[in-house]
This record gives structure tokens, sequence and C-alpha cells, in this order.
């Protein structure tokens, strides 16, 4: 079993934590000038992405979680798992609901998404920061009718819901931001 | 100018200050050994080993502590040293393992005059930068109890873990008694302190007395003190203890308690201890120069207050 000691501690180490995989998010060092010195760890944990407070004495050892991010290309959903492949070494990796989580609705096929694993099983998966998606259902847009604010919602073909400015119609392509679910712009063909 | 080159004139005038300020009340500045054939007990404190040959190893001094001392025993005038320490595995946003430290000496002056003495120099520095800070004095067990509703006095190390899991997150680990105060003291204590506020916090408990006096008046505590600006520790002092015989027997129970923690023994300072019966009756102060200049100089962390950080070295 690998494991770390509190000298290694620093942001981005993966540790293991009451048998889940966990990321230090901050590490800080505090010792009184005589006496026993601690760090004191915000952790994230990489299932559930709560950030709990830890202290641990210095020297204690924890043990290291064999994780890794990865970048894949997301090939196709059967139903029950999202299979990914490593393009370099064309090795597939099949992740289920849980690793998926939100990130399904903005998957679309041949996109390259970080895929966090565990243990050589995908834990996580991060869509691009930027996807390209045609949208599959909007209402015609009126001009000069602004009660929505000049947006209105498309859905797009991965399933996901979007506020679109009123001038971008069903069938077109638009870039959006994952992290914050925006419409960015059309995309010309 | 540069961020180095303002660093640069930062450091040499707070020095500056520092030494106009001693000249002022007659201590005298000296230069002592770096490396030393004895190295400091303290459990809480690792020395850096020095190779200086296949049959000779030498330690880097933590403090200049014992040294000043052997020269007050020899009969010199009260005298400070503004130089390097080392304290190998204290690394974060406020440690350094090398870093500059101020430490002096008054003969004939009680931990209440040095206290006193500490706190003016703190105002003094930078225009008095610290003058309009309120100064709040607490001794060690009346503060957790403050801090934490909860008389701490006597308590043994499961109590005080009971304690520790009731109000935070601690270690999942069996620790000794002083290991679980200084763990409630960093995580608890120390962070309740208001910034704009000196706090002095005195009368440490007597298993944390490391050189100084036990207080006759209240014999479970030691005439010890550390001074903090904020939240910041910036310096620790003593009513020396001048009893060679009391300081050999705290020094060897260090090492039983390093072994019991599963850390290297120590060679204690013979020297040192034989000078101590010789001691005058003073009080000593031990103050993080670069620590300084970071509260002074609004720094975010110890790295920005040195010319040389930890990884650059």
């Amino acid at each position: 079993m690998a494991t770390f000691s509190t000298n290694d501690f620093k942001s981005g180490l993966k540790i293991i934590q009451d048998g889940d995989p966990c990321s230090i998010v901050e590490n800080e060092f505090v010792k009184p000038g005589k006496g026993q010195a601690f760090s004191r760890v915000k952790i994230r944990n990489l299932k559930t992405g709560r950030v709990v407070d830890k202290t641990f004495k210095s020297g204690e050892s924890v043990e290291a979680a064999d994780v890794m991010e990865t970048d894949m290309q997301y090939l196709y959903n059967d139903g029950e798992f999202w299979h990914f492949m490593e393009p370099n070494t064309f090795e597939q990796h099949a992740a289920d609901a849980t690793a998926v989580g939100d990130s399904s609705k903005w998957l679309k096929e041949e996109d390259i998404c970080v895929v966090t694993l565990w243990n050589n099983t995908p834990l996580l998966v991060a869509p691009p920061n930027f996807v390209e998606l045609k949208i599959a259902e909007t209402d015609p847009g009126v001009r000069g009718d602004t009660a929505q604010g000049g947006v209105k919602p498309a859905t797009l073909e991965t399933g996901a819901v979007v506020r679109v400015p009123l001038f971008v119609e069903e069938g077109e392509m638009i870039k959006v931001d994952t992290r914050s679910a925006e419409y960015v712009s059309r995309v010309k063909d | 100018m540069n961020e180095l080159s303002r660093l640069i004139h930062q450091r040499a005038s707070l020095a500056d200050e520092i030494r106009a300020f001693f000249n002022e009340i007659d201590v005298i500045e000296v230069t002592t050994a770096l490396l030393s054939q004895a190295a400091v007990t303290d459990p809480g404190i690792e020395s850096f080993t020095v190779t200086v040959s296949e049959k000779e190893v030498r330690y880097l001094r933590t403090s200049p502590e014992f040294s000043l001392k052997r020269l007050l025993g020899a009969g010199t005038p009260d005298v400070f040293e503004l130089g390097p320490v080392f304290r190998n595995g204290e690394r974060g946003s406020l440690h350094n393992p090398e870093f500059t430290l101020l430490e002096w000496y008054r003969q004939g002056v009680v931990m209440q005059g040095l206290i006193d003495e500490v706190v003016t120099l703190i105002q003094r520095i930078r225009d008095g930068k610290f003058s309009q800070f309120r100064v709040h004095q607490h001794r060690y067990y009346a503060l957790f109890d403050s801090v934490t509703g909860c008389n701490v006095r006597g308590y043994c190390a499961a109590e005080l873990k009971r304690l520790a899991v009731d109000l935070t997150q601690p270690p999942n680990i069996d620790m000794d008694t002083d290991q679980w105060l200084d763990f409630l003291f960093s995580t608890l204590i120390q962070p309740s302190f208001d910034s704009d506020t000196i706090h002095v916090v005195t009368h440490y408990p007597a298993s944390q007395a490391a050189l100084a006096k036990i207080d006759p008046d209240a014999p479970d505590t030691a005439l010890r003190f550390e001074v903090f600006v904020g939240a910041v520790e910036l310096a620790n002092g003593f009513e020396e203890l001048n009893n060679a015989a009391e300081q050999a027997e705290r020094f060897a129970r260090d090492n039983v308690l390093r072994d019991v923690r599963g850390q290297k023994q120590m060679p204690v300072d013979r020297r040192f201890i034989q000078t101590l019966d010789q001691l005058p009756a003073c009080s000593g102060v031990a103050l993080g120069f670069d620590r300084l200049l970071m509260l002074a100089d609004d720094l975010p962390s110890i790295s920005k207050a040195l010319l040389v950080g930890w990884f650059e070295a």
C-alpha cells in the first residue's frame, strides 16, 4: 500500500479517507514555536464532491489514492454505461451513471473529456469546457418579444436545456460553456 | 524599485530599528556559533545534523539560547543576537526551515518587565504602526477557559481528546497531554485572537516550561510567555531557570519523551548546564524577525519576507 506522509501534502495530492478517494485542496502547516506540528487540510471527496476540514499530526501517514486524470474520447452510450477511449493506447473504459453524473447532458460522441480514474475505473467524467451542440427543439423566436429578457429555452441534441437568444433557431449549432451552462455563440458551418 | 530591491531595504531598515532600540537600552549585539556539538532536546524542535568528519557530527542551532546564557553566566552585560537559526521540517506560510531570530536577555528583570519591553519594541517599529493596537494579557489556562468554556487545568490526554472531538475535527490518533494542548491551542485558541491586538499569554503548563522557572505561586505553571500579533505567534520568552540540576532533569525527560514519541534522542549540552548555576537572575526572549517584517510591512507569507525562499535556496 503506497502512503504519503504529511510532509508530502500539497494541493492536488490524492489520498484515501474513510475508504473514499480524495484530493487535497489546501494544506496549512501549523505549529507552536515549541510544540507539536499539525497539518490542517481541506479535502475534497472525489466521489461526493464534498469538502471537509481535517487535521493531521505532522509525520502521520495516509494511504495514497491511485487516482489519475486522463483525456479520453467519448465513444457511445449503451444504455447503461458510457464508453471512453484513451486516444494513445486505444484502451477503453466504461463509466457508470454515478461517475458521469450531470456531465451526461453535455456528452457528444468523439468529444475529448477528462476522465478521472481510480484504480483504473472511471470515477468522474468532466466534459470539455466548451461544446458545440445542435439545437433539437426551440420555439421560433419573435423579434421584439422581450418578455423573457430576450432569451428562450432550447433543448440540445444531448438533452441539455440552455437559454439562447431569440434569433437562434432549431437545427442550428451553438457553442455552450459547460461550466455555467451558458450559451456562448452560434457556430458557423 | 522592483520587489527584491524593496525587500532588501525593508529587511535592512527593520534591523536598523531593532539595533537602535537595543543601543538605547544598552544591550550589546553579539554573534555566536551556529554549529554545536550538542543540540536542543525539546521534542517539538528538530535540529539539522551536519557531518564534520566520519567521526563527528554537529547540529545547526535552533536558537542562540544556550550560547547567550553561557555568556551571561560568564559575567557579560546584557546581550542580543540577530541571526540565522534552523529548524528541520518546519515549512508553511508562517514557517521556513531557516529563518532569522532576534533573541535578547535582561539581567535583574522579571517576566513582566521583559513582556513590557517586547511590547514596547513591537509598538515602536515602523513609526508606531502597532502603537494603537490593544494589548491583552492572559494566563494560559484562563485563556483556554474563556475560549472553550472549559477549565482544562489538570486534564489528562483522554479528557483533552474528548474536548477536541466535541469542539473540532481532531486527528484520529492518540497523543499525550501536551500534544493535545498544542492541538487545541493551534486550532481553536490562536485563531480566536482578534487582529489589531497584541496578545500576551503567560503561565504555560509546567510540562511546557522548557527553560523557564516554575512559578512558585502556581507550581503547575511556568514563568513562560508568548507574544502574538493578531493570530501570529511572534515571540517566546522565559524568566530563566538558573538551576543546573533542574535543567538537566528536564533535558533528560525530553529525551525520554523523544524516545516514547519515536524521535531520536539528542546529545545534551553539558557546557550549557554547567554554567546555569552561575546564570544571574534574568529574563530572555526570542522573536521571529521575518514574521515581524511580514506583519510590519503587510507581507502575505513568510516566503515574501525572505530574500531567498526554501525552494530557491
